[in-house]
């Protein structure tokens, strides 16, 4: 089963190796990372999806926590979260077939953000399914270039990884992530 | 060394090495640190920092390497940073579960300069939680079940040394009346008289200690991690035993075994907070249940063996126990003569017996035996070894001699990598591929380091040895040449249960 982990960590160099060796040392296959700034400085945020049975899934979160520079992990396969992966497709396109894609691209509710004299490149932004739903229809024309971001995803509600790391080391916040993140 | 000196005191040890072969040399003691949870830190010389990325000269990815081997690691290319990060790494390594912390530090970071002044404020590492405590309610639960257990058993591991718990150990398991099998690491957290004291489980332990855990119905694991070679097959064992596992790191809870209640935390605290709620308990029964487990073990114990000739390990052990009081600190190398010193070498006081466990490094013996004399200068030191492991480290006689330090190293030398020709013989048909040995005169090689060189040959030999090596001053080698094929019994082979043992033969001991 598909697992999805977040993760707040330190933005400092080498982290997403420290994160990823961990994953390979204890023999767990990623199936997507994503890692890129939140709004606070100095803090980045990881989206791992690992496929793996749950006995052993459980054991990634305290193996993370091992690791000086993790701030904070959660587990959101069994929480209600908004997932999203953005695709862009490069795809053939003659003058005959073009406007069918295009239409397609609307039905998905997707971009043309690049017209060439033979292709056409394609943003998409949805949850894995739709993606993959939309390179399915696109496959026929003839997919020539193809790039993913991975999945990243975010719990539903007012919760926050920031507060709950806040919670679970019963810690104030430091001043600058309050100040940044305006409370 | 410095692995040594830490187990030995408990302080941090430090090792210095220089940029790439200096650093990379160091990479078998710091995964040896790693797996056995000992607080060393050490500080490598990089390149300079314009120079990284070029291969430069003695240039290595010392942090990339070590990675997953440390705690934590630090490359440091700026001066200002280098006192904090000291100090952090002094805090990582000694704090929660100890382990290696390694720090790099450019050459230009090295020789810049810069005002300082001494922060004393305490460390505080946003991401680093070493200081768990458990729930009350599991610590509830968990003075229920000790107290409705029949047939308890304490698992006593390397945490009761690094809490410093052995007081409160003590006096759960007289109140409790609980017997306590001890993992290798664990060994001289207990008192080895002690009469609830069962020795050492799990591979080479006695086979009533793992009959004990096996009929158990109640497992208190004491700071330790069900490793393979204490469980054998995890699928069989200790089948109907409840598990209380107390544990300061929380990714080794369920990790090799599942249990019923985990108590995440300082041994030493959490054993603090069950105590006064434990009633005291009589288990005659089971305790007598145990005893007569032992049955014919002392018959088949080489101890017992009249004097034929020949020169047993076991007799070394045995004498080097009975003439040092049991009171020496005791540094083994790794294989058979490792096993026999944790069966035949009952350790009365705290951290008087260091080994390398998880990661099994011959060569561990000696150096850990100098640094272990450092930390306790005070102590009689005595390093155990094999013939091969010995070798694998021997110049660190020259630092014995050189540093004037006094430690007693006795070699049981069988002429074979013993432990591996065990198994050659036990489950490969006797093929004994590389591990027959020629050794050089180690009575020499002591010689030639200005030390003292001691060969024997018979067992009526061995008491002098040893009280000659006590008395002598400056470092001594003592080449025992021991029985060449003698194997550690008893043995559960790999993945059986730990219940299925190879016994030393009866009969074998009779024709001899």
């Amino acid at each position: 089963m598909r697992h999805t982990f977040v993760a707040l960590v330190e933005d400092k160099p080498g982290v997403l190796n420290r994160v990823v060796s961990v994953f390979r040392r204890r023999n767990f296959n990623i199936e997507s990372l994503t890692v890129g700034h939140t709004h606070q400085v100095g803090i980045s945020r990881i989206t791992i999806v690992v496929d793996s049975d749950q006995t052993e899934v459980e054991r990634i979160m305290p193996y993370m926590y091992k690791l000086i520079n993790v701030l904070q992990v959660e587990d959101l396969t069994h929480t209600a979260r908004v997932s999203r992966d953005l695709a862009m497709v490069k795809v053939n396109a003659t003058t005959e077939n073009r406007s069918a894609i295009m239409q397609f691209a609307e039905v998905f509710r997707a971009r043309i953000v690049d017209v060439g004299n033979d292709s056409l490149i394609i943003e998409i932004t949805g949850d894995e399914e739709k993606v993959n739903g939309f390179v399915d229809v696109l496959r026929p024309y003839g997919i020539i270039e193809m790039v993913r971001t991975g999945i990243i995803a975010m719990e539903r509600g007012t919760s926050t990884l920031l507060n709950n790391m806040a919670e679970t080391q019963n810690i104030e916040l430091p001043i600058e992530y309050k100040m940044a993140s305006g409370n | 060394m410095a692995d040594g000196y830490a187990r030995a005191c408990g302080k941090v040890g430090v090792a210095l090495a220089t940029s790439g072969p200096g650093a990379t040399n160091l990479i078998t003691g710091i995964v040896t640190a790693q797996m056995d949870s000992s607080p060393i830190v050490c500080i490598t010389g990089q390149v300079a920092s314009p120079l990284i990325g070029f291969d430069a000269f003695q240039e290595t990815d010392v942090t990339g390497i070590t990675l997953p081997i440390t705690k934590h690691n630090y490359l440091i290319s700026k001066v200002e940073d280098i006192a904090p990060t000291i100090r952090e790494a002094f805090f990582i390594a000694s704090s929660g579960r100890p382990g290696p912390v390694l720090i790099d530090i450019t050459k230009d970071a090295q020789q810049a300069e810069i005002e300082w002044e001494y922060d004393d404020r305490p460390v505080h590492i946003s991401g680093y939680r070493p200081d768990f405590s458990p729930l009350p309610a599991d610590l509830c639960r968990a003075v229920e079940m000790i107290q409705s257990a029949q047939r308890p058993v304490i698992l006593a591991g390397h945490g009761i040394l690094i809490s410093g718990a052995m007081q409160e150990v003590l006096e759960f398991a007289e109140r409790t009346q609980t017997p306590v099998a001890s993992t290798l690491l664990g060994l001289s957290g207990f008192p080895g008289n002690h009469p609830l004291s069962l020795g050492m489980m799990g591979m080479h332990g006695e086979a009533w200690v793992n009959q004990t855990i096996q009929n158990a119905d109640l497992l208190l694991a004491f700071g330790m991690r069900f490793d393979d070679r204490v469980t054998g097959k995890t699928s069989t064992f200790a089948p109907n035993a409840k598990k209380i596992h107390i544990e300061i790191d929380p990714s080794e809870i369920n990790k090799n075994i599942a249990v019923d209640i985990a108590l995440v935390g300082d041994l030493k605290e959490t054993l603090q907070k069950i105590l006064p709620n434990v009633q005291p308990a009589n288990h005659a029964e089971w305790l007598a249940t145990i005893e007569a487990w032992k049955g014919d073990s002392s018959v088949r114990n080489i101890q017992n063996l009249p004097d034929n000739g020949h020169l047993y390990a076991a007799h070394v052990i045995n004498d080097l126990w009975r003439y040092t009081n049991g009171e020496s600190l005791v540094v083994s190398d790794v294989g058979q003569n490792q096993m026999w010193t944790a069966q035949y070498y009952r350790h009365d006081k705290p951290n008087t017996a260091i080994t390398s466990g998880g990661l099994g490094t011959m060569g561990f013996g000696l150096p850990a035996a100098i640094g272990a004399k450092f930390a306790r200068p005070e102590m009689e030191v005595w390093a155990i070894a094999g013939d091969g492991g010995f070798q694998m480290t021997q110049a660190e006689l020259s630092t014995a001699a050189q540093e004037g330090i006094k430690i007693n190293l006795a070699i049981l030398n069988n002429g074979y990598l013993g432990m591996v020709r065990q198994w050659q013989e036990f489950f490969y048909d006797r093929r004994y591929s590389a591990t027959p040995m020629k050794s050089p005169d180690f009575v020499k090689i002591a010689e030639a380091h200005g030390l003292t060189g001691i060969r024997v040959t018979r067992r009526d030999e061995v008491a002098d040895a040893i009280c000659k090596a006590r008395e002598t001053p400056g470092s001594v080698v003592i080449d025992f040449q021991v029985e060449k094929e003698d194997s550690v019994y008893p043995m559960v082979p790999s993945n059986a249960s730990i219940d299925a043992m190879i016994r030393r033969p009866v009969p074998q001991i009779a024709d001899r």
